[in-house]
C-alpha cells in the first residue's frame, strides 16, 4: 500500500470522490424524507434541511399514520403483490429463458426477440386495455389483478437477463444429468437454477423495486380500501387543499423498510452466488 | 459379443454432413479410441452413441440391443466429461450415487458400490467433500467414479485429460489404463491427442471429415497406414512426405518416411543442408532441406554434433518406406 505511486493515489482519490458524490446525491433525498418525518409541520417548512432538534421533534406524523387508514393492511397488500409477482416473474422468466437457451426449435430467435420487445414498450401504454380486461374478468379491486400485471411487466427483462446467463451454464453438466436419468425439470430446478442464482438475485432486485413503488396500477386497478398498497395508501394524506406532510413523510419512511430488508436479502444471495464459485 | 455396433451412421446439421456413414463394431472388454483433428466428427459420434444427439440415419446397438429410441439414462452407458461436469451442490458421494438413486437401486447396494469405486480411485477420504473443495485431478477421479458405480455396458470418455496439466495427465492416463484392466469393461475414448490414443487403445479409430479413415491396433496404424491422412496423423514428429524424384524412384505419387526411419549416413543417397536443429537430450530433431528444395525432419535418438548449415547425407531404413498413389491411398507390395 505504501509503495503506491502518487498518480495512482490521485486516481484512487478521484474515483472515491465520484462515488461519494453519487452516494450523497442518491441518499440525501431519502435522508431528508426520513429526517423530516420526525419533525413538526412548522419545522418541516421553516428549516427542511435541519435534523430534528428537541424543540422541533415530533412523532405526530407516525401517530396519524397508525391511527388513520389501515396501514398494516396496506403493507400486507404491498408485500403480497411484490412477493407474488416476484415469484412468478422468476419462475416463468427462468423457465422461458431455459427453453430459449437450451432447446433448438423453430422460431427460437423470433420468440426471444418477441419477448425482449416488452423491455422497450412500456406496459402502461396498454392501461386502458388492461383495465377493460380486468373488468371483464371481474378482477378489479383484487390483488390478483396487480400480480398478473406486474408479472407481465417483469417477464421481458427477466427472460432477457436469465437466458444470457443460462447460456453460460456448462452443457456437460446438463448432459451429465441427462445420462444420470434426471428429467428436464430436475435438470432445470436442481442443476441450472442454483448456478444462475446471482442472475436471479439481480432480476429480483430490478423487478421488485418498481413494483413496490408503483402508484399507477394500484390506483387504476385496485383503489379499493381492502386492496390499497402502501404507495397508494400514503396518498390519503395528500389533499387537494391541505396536505398532511408529516404523515406523508412518515408513511413513505415506513414504506422504505420492507423493501430495504428484501433488497439486503437478495444482495447477500447475489454475493454468495458469486463467491460460491463455478465447477471448474 | 459386441458391446457396441454402429451401422451406417449419418448426421447432418442443415446442409452440413458431419458424419458420412460410420460403421463400427466394438467387442466386449475392448478399449477403443476415437482420434482425429477438431471438427472431424468424433465428438458428434460419441454424442450419438450416448443419445444426446439423434443420428439422421443409421442404427446404434449397445449390448446387442437397438437403442435408437432409448433415452441416455437407459442405454447402459456412463460418460466422463472433459469439464468433469460434477454436480456442484452435491458431495462426492452424492455425485456418485445420483444416477443409482434415480434408477431405484436400494441404499445398501448404493453404498457398497460407492465404497468399491472410492477404494479403486483413492477417493474414500474425500467422499464428504464438495467438488469446489477438490483439485482438478481429484475432480476427474470423482467423474470417473461416478461412471464406475453405474456398472455400465459401455464407458465413454470425452477428452477426459484435456483440462489437466502435463504431469497429472500422464498419471491419470496410467490410472485409466489400469482401470480398464481391473474392470475389464468396454471403453470408448475420444481424444485429439495421439499419444493418449497410442498408449491406451486396443484399437484406434481414426476419423477425418466425417468418415472413418482406418481402424486398427495402434502399432498397425503406425506401421501400415492406409492413407496419407493416417500416415500424417499418427506418429510424432509427423511423417515426411516426398514427391518428385524420390517418389518416382519408388514408383509412387508420394513417398512417406518417418523421421525416426531416416539415418545420417555418409554413404546415403539423399543429400541436404540442415536448416534447424532441436536438441532435446534424448533425441535430436534435424530439419533438413534436400537438394531439390523439399524439407524432411530427421529424428536421431541421441545427441549429435551436427548443427545448422551442415551438409549431411541421409539414407532411409530399408523396408520403412511408405508408398502412396495419387489419391493418397497406400500402395502395398503385392
Amino acid at each position: 500500500m505504501s509503495t503506491r505511486a502518487p498518480t495512482q493515489r490521485v486516481r484512487l482519490a478521484l474515483v472515491h470522490l465520484a462515488l461519494i458524490a453519487y452516494t450523497l446525491i442518491a441518499v440525501l433525498p431519502v435522508l431528508v424524507v426520513v429526517m423530516n418525518s420526525f419533525k413538526t409541520r412548522r419545522a418541516i417548512f421553516n428549516a427542511p434541511l435541519e435534523p430534528p432538534l428537541p424543540s422541533t421533534a415530533s412523532l405526530a406524523g407516525y401517530r396519524t399514520v397508525i391511527t388513520q387508514g389501515d396501514f398494516l393492511l396496506y403493507f400486507q397488500n404491498s408485500l403480497v403483490v411484490t412477493i407474488g409477482s416476484l415469484f412468478f416473474v422468476l419462475l416463468f422468466g427462468a423457465m422461458a429463458a431455459f427453453a430459449l437457451s437450451e432447446y433448438r426449435f423453430r422460431l427460437n430467435t423470433f420468440l426471444g426477440l418477441f419477448l425482449a420487445l416488452g423491455i422497450m414498450v412500456p406496459i402502461r401504454l396498454g392501461t386502458v386495455a388492461i383495465l377493460q380486461m380486468m373488468v371483464s374478468a371481474g378482477l378489479v379491486n383484487t390483488l390478483t389483478a396487480l400480480v398478473l400485471v406486474y408479472t407481465a411487466q417483469g417477464l421481458p427483462l427477466a427472460v432477457f437477463i436469465l437466458s444470457e446467463f443460462m447460456r453460460g451454464v456448462s452443457d456437460d453438466l446438463k448432459n451429465a444429468g441427462r445420462i444420470d436419468g434426471l428429467s428436464e425439470y430436475r435438470i432445470f430446478f436442481v442443476l441450472v437454477l442454483p448456478l444462475v442464482r446471482p442472475a436471479l438475485a439481480t432480476v429480483a432486485v430490478f423487478t421488485m423495486i418498481p413494483i413496490w413503488n408503483d402508484l399507477w396500477f394500484p390506483l387504476i386497478l385496485a383503489p379499493g380500501d381492502a386492496t390499497k398498497t402502501v404507495t397508494l395508501g400514503a396518498q390519503i394524506f395528500l389533499g387537494q387543499f391541505v396536505t398532511n406532510w408529516e404523515a406523508v413523510l412518515s408513511a413513505l419512511s415506513l414504506a422504505i423498510l420492507p423493501i430495504l430488508v428484501l433488497y439486503l436479502l437478495f444482495s447477500r444471495q447475489l454475493i454468495r452466488g458469486i463467491t460460491a464459485g463455478a465447477v471448474k | 459379443m459386441h458391446s457396441l455396433k454402429l451401422s451406417r451412421i449419418v448426421k447432418t446439421f442443415g446442409p452440413v454432413e458431419v458424419l458420412k456413414g460410420v460403421d463400427l463394431e466394438v467387442e466386449t472388454g475392448e478399449f477403443v479410441v476415437f482420434v482425429g483433428p477438431s471438427g472431424c466428427g468424433k465428438s458428434t459420434l460419441m454424442r450419438i452413441i450416448v443419445g444426446l444427439e439423434t443420428q439422421t440415419s443409421g442404427t446404434v446397438e449397445i449390448g446387442g440391443r437397438n437403442v435408437d429410441a432409448t433415452v441416455p439414462a437407459k442405454r447402459g452407458i456412463a460418460m466422463v466429461f472433459q469439464s468433469y461436469a460434477l454436480y456442484p451442490h452435491l458431495t462426492v458421494a452424492g455425485n456418485m450415487t445420483l444416477a443409482l438413486k434415480e434408477d431405484g437401486v436400494p441404499r445398501p447396494e448404493r453404498e457398497a458400490r460407492v465404497e468399491k469405486a472410492a477404494g479403486l480411485l483413492q477417493l474414500s477420504p474425500l467422499l464428504k467433500r464438495r467438488p469446489a473443495e477438490l483439485s482438478g485431478g481429484q475432480r476427474q477421479r470423482v467423474a470417473i467414479g461416478r461412471a464406475i458405480v453405474r456398472e455400465p455396458t459401455l464407458f465413454l470418455f470425452d477428452e477426459p485429460l484435456s483440462n489437466l496439466d502435463a504431469a497429472l495427465r500422464v498419471a491419470t492416463r496410467l490410472e485409466i489404463a489400469k482401470l480398464h484392466r481391473t474392470l475389464n469393461a468396454t471403453m470408448i475414448y475420444v481424444t485429439h491427442d495421439q499419444i493418449e490414443a497410442m498408449t491406451l487403445a486396443d484399437r484406434i479409430v481414426v476419423l477425418n471429415g466425417g468418415t472413418v479413415q482406418q481402424v486398427g491396433r495402434p502399432i498397425d496404424l503406425y506401421n501400415r497406414p492406409d492413407n496419407l491422412f493416417v500416415a500424417g496423423f499418427i506418429g510424432s514428429p509427423k511423417m515426411n512426405f516426398l514427391k518428385g524424384r524420390f517418389a518416382d524412384e519408388a514408383g509412387a505419387a508420394t513417398l512417406g518416411v518417418r523421421p525416426e526411419h531416416l539415418k545420417v549416413d555418409p554413404a546415403g543417397a539423399w543429400a541436404g543442408t540442415v536448416r534447424h536443429a532441436e536438441h532435446l537430450g534424448s533425441d535430436t530433431y534435424l530439419y533438413v532441406v534436400l537438394e531439390d528444395g523439399q524439407e524432411v525432419t530427421v529424428r536421431i535418438p541421441e545427441e549429435t554434433p551436427i548443427g545448422v548449415d551442415d551438409t549431411i547425407q541421409l539414407s532411409p531404413l530399408p523396408g520403412r518406406l511408405h508408398r502412396f498413389d495419387a489419391e493418397g491411398l497406400a500402395l502395398r507390395a503385392a
